[in-house]
């Protein structure tokens, strides 16, 4: 399913070394910092022209918090995203908005993510106005084929997203996404909030997209099933930290982080023969304002060592060079 | 699992209707199945199948006056339900019959502590008064796995997460030791790995205390870790009953087959999935015939007249579809 761009080709994003701290403060009026949440605590991973690179996790792992400094929602405390090379640190205005235009996003939610005042055409055709100065009749000859292409009729351009169910109305913000030919688009959870046989309609869409425009996606999901579905690569969260990352096969196939196999182990089977080798993790995610010393997962790790209480692990190759754990058992 | 022969509960051709300015809404449309003791059964659809509907008619909560369960019986051993006033049900629920819901946050009440919501519960048993009833509640909570109980009672939900919460209903739902409990999407909410505990805290309770458990849900992966029989619905309606492993090896009615190829699957790999075109029909517009028929590849003419009636497709396994005869 890697188009013929996707080959050898270098990241079309790079998020190096990414920090994003909040402070927790106290009092009303003077707001005094108490405290730091780590949502996201050095991260570093890169995305491909033609990819999907996923960042799996339970909720709190800042797997939303990484998606938003990529769509410039958030500023990095620290740490770089460079576009096609390019830092976004050091952008002006006009690189703003080429970036702006290059990557979109498509939301969990379309209950929430489409103005319900404003009819599906209008919807889709407002970045093509703003952004690409096209002319109205431009515009809705563009529209006309978006909609063709995420499988809606021409004449349902004239509603409003109410009059839609929710794997048309996801369709609707994909177009949306699509309609300023982007380089990558963000999917946060974009199959989550939808019906079990709708989910595969949406995901073979979003495939069938990347095949035939090349787009790259950055996708946050938290269903196992659905990132081996979709990704090319996957980066494995946990507490603001990816713990593994590895190209999809090979992660599936051998997971070597605690914590990674206990979240394939915790995912339901497919079948009701098939049996896993259970690691029920005992306890919850601890608290990012006050995450344990060492290796923030050792706390409910079935194999911690003395060594992991003292000393945080760094993400390193294993036999595998394009496999990456950070964990003191390898 | 231990099963007895008798049923403990027994579902007959229920029948909730709601009414509204648009017309009659079907939302549970002739649905029978039976529960045996320490039976576990899943209910899977998608949502508008009925599945919600159907447990909140076990429970005598259909939301009035629109709804209105117009036919059918709902037998908990051997009495009907249906018959019941609504104070007798008061007491049925959380005695004999309780439930557990999707979002922990909405079905605990935020100004008590979950100590308090627990004695509640408690109370409702005739002789259950006085100073043991502090330690029976530390009890059930230590029962769901919760670390601390002792101090842990005096806790408001806001100062639990999502998995101790869903707990401590869990707690309430045991607590006036229930023949039947039905779980509606009761792990939904919670992350993965806090799920599998919970999934696996249920069936150790259910394993102490001989519970039968009915699953709701839209989840193929908690039937197959779960359940011992699975009713799959449509629009309102139960197109296929079987034994778990039944239903995965031969899906007999073509909805169940398609839903079960749509689902992304961890365990290997998929080069495409299979996607069913089209949506769920409007419960007010149903088809007349199948409901699936607009959706179903192997629909002919017969299945847009009429309702298929149920066919029997191996031992305990029961289909609507004309295709099977």
């Amino acid at each position: 399913m890697t188009t013929a761009i996707a080959a050898a080709t270098e990241p079309i994003i790079s998020v190096e070394n990414c920090q994003k701290y909040f402070p927790v403060t106290s009092g009303l009026v003077l707001r005094k910092a108490i405290g730091q949440v780590k949502a996201v605590d050095g991260v570093t991973f890169h995305i491909k022209q033609g990819e999907t690179y996923s960042l799996v996790g339970e909720s709190g792992c800042g797997k939303t918090t990484t998606a938003k400094m990529v769509l410039l929602v958030e500023r990095p405390t620290a740490g770089s995203i460079k576009f096609r090379g390019k830092d976004l640190a050091t952008f002006r205005s006009d690189d703003y908005k080429e970036y702006r235009s290059s990557v979109q996003a498509v939301f969990q939610d379309p209950w929430s993510s489409l103005n319900p005042r404003m009819r599906v055409g209008h919807i889709i055709m407002e970045p093509l106005l703003t952004n690409k100065k096209l002319s109205r009749n431009e515009a809705k000859e563009r529209l006309a084929s978006l909609l063709q292409e995420v499988g809606l009729h021409q004449f349902q351009g004239d509603y409003y997203p109410h009059e839609f169910s929710g794997g048309q109305r996801q369709r609707i913000a994909i177009a949306r996404a699509l309609s300023l030919e982007p380089n990558v688009i963000v999917l946060d959870e974009p199959v989550s909030a939808l019906d079990v046989s709708i989910r595969a309609q949406i995901m073979n869409l979003l495939r069938d997209l990347q095949e035939r425009h090349g787009v790259s996606y950055l996708l946050i999901a938290h269903n196992l099933a659905t990132v081996r579905y979709m990704s090319h690569h996957v980066g494995v969260m946990y507490l603001g930290k990816i713990v593994e990352e590895a190209p999809t096969r090979e992660l599936f196939t051998n997971p070597m982080h605690p914590y990674t196999k206990a979240l394939i182990s915790a995912s339901l089977p497919s079948h009701p023969d098939i049996q896993r080798e259970d690691i029920v993790l005992s306890g919850e995610i601890p608290s990012p304002l006050n995450p344990p010393k060492g290796c923030a997962f050792h706390p409910r790790c079935p194999f911690a060592m003395d060594r992991c209480s003292q000393e945080m692990p760094v993400l390193k190759a294993a036999q595998n060079p394009e496999h990456a754990v950070s964990c003191h058992l390898f | 699992m231990a099963q007895g022969h008798a049923p403990v509960l027994e579902v007959q051709d229920l029948r909730t209707y709601f009414y509204t300015r648009t017309g009659v809404v079907k939302a549970v449309d002739g649905v029978s199945f039976s529960l045996k003791e320490g039976e576990t059964l899943g209910v899977v659809g998608e949502s508008g199948s009925g599945k919600s509907m159907t447990a909140l008619s076990i429970m005598g909560l259909v939301p009035q006056p629109a709804g209105k369960i117009v036919g059918g019986k709902v037998l908990l051993e051997g009495e009907d339900l249906l018959q019941k006033t609504p104070a007798e049900m008061q007491h049925i629920r959380g005695q004999k019959l309780c439930m557990i819901l999707q979002d922990p946050m909405t079905s605990l009440n935020p100004v008590y502590t979950v100590g308090n919501q627990l004695i509640e519960t408690l109370r409702l048993k005739p002789g259950n008064r006085g100073r043991g009833i502090k330690e029976r509640a530390i009890e059930l909570l230590s029962k769901v796995k919760i670390a601390a109980p002792e101090a842990r009672i005096g806790n408001y939900p806001h100062q639990m997460s999502g998995g101790m919460r869903q707990r401590v209903v869990g707690a309430i739902a045991i607590a006036g030791a229930p023949k039947v409990l039905i779980a509606d999407e009761a792990t939904t909410s919670l992350d993965a790995t806090i799920q599998y505990q919970y999934l696996q805290l249920l069936r150790e309770l259910q394993e102490d205390t001989g519970l039968s458990i009915i699953f709701i849900t839209h989840d193929f992966g908690i039937v197959a870790k779960m359940c011992d029989r699975v009713a799959v619905m449509y629009a309102g309606r139960l197109v296929e009953l079987a034994p778990v492993r039944e239903l995965f090896n031969k899906p007999a009615h073509p909805y169940t087959e398609a839903l079960m190829r749509s689902v992304p699957n961890v365990d290997e790999e998929v080069d495409h999935l299979y996607a069913i075109e089209g949506q769920p029909p409007a419960l007010d517009k149903l088809p007349t015939g199948c409901s699936f028929a607009p959706r179903c590849p192997y629909a002919f003419e017969r299945c847009v007249q009429e309702y298929p009636s149920s066919v029997t497709v191996g031992e305990s396994h029961y289909a609507h579809c004309w295709k099977l005869l």
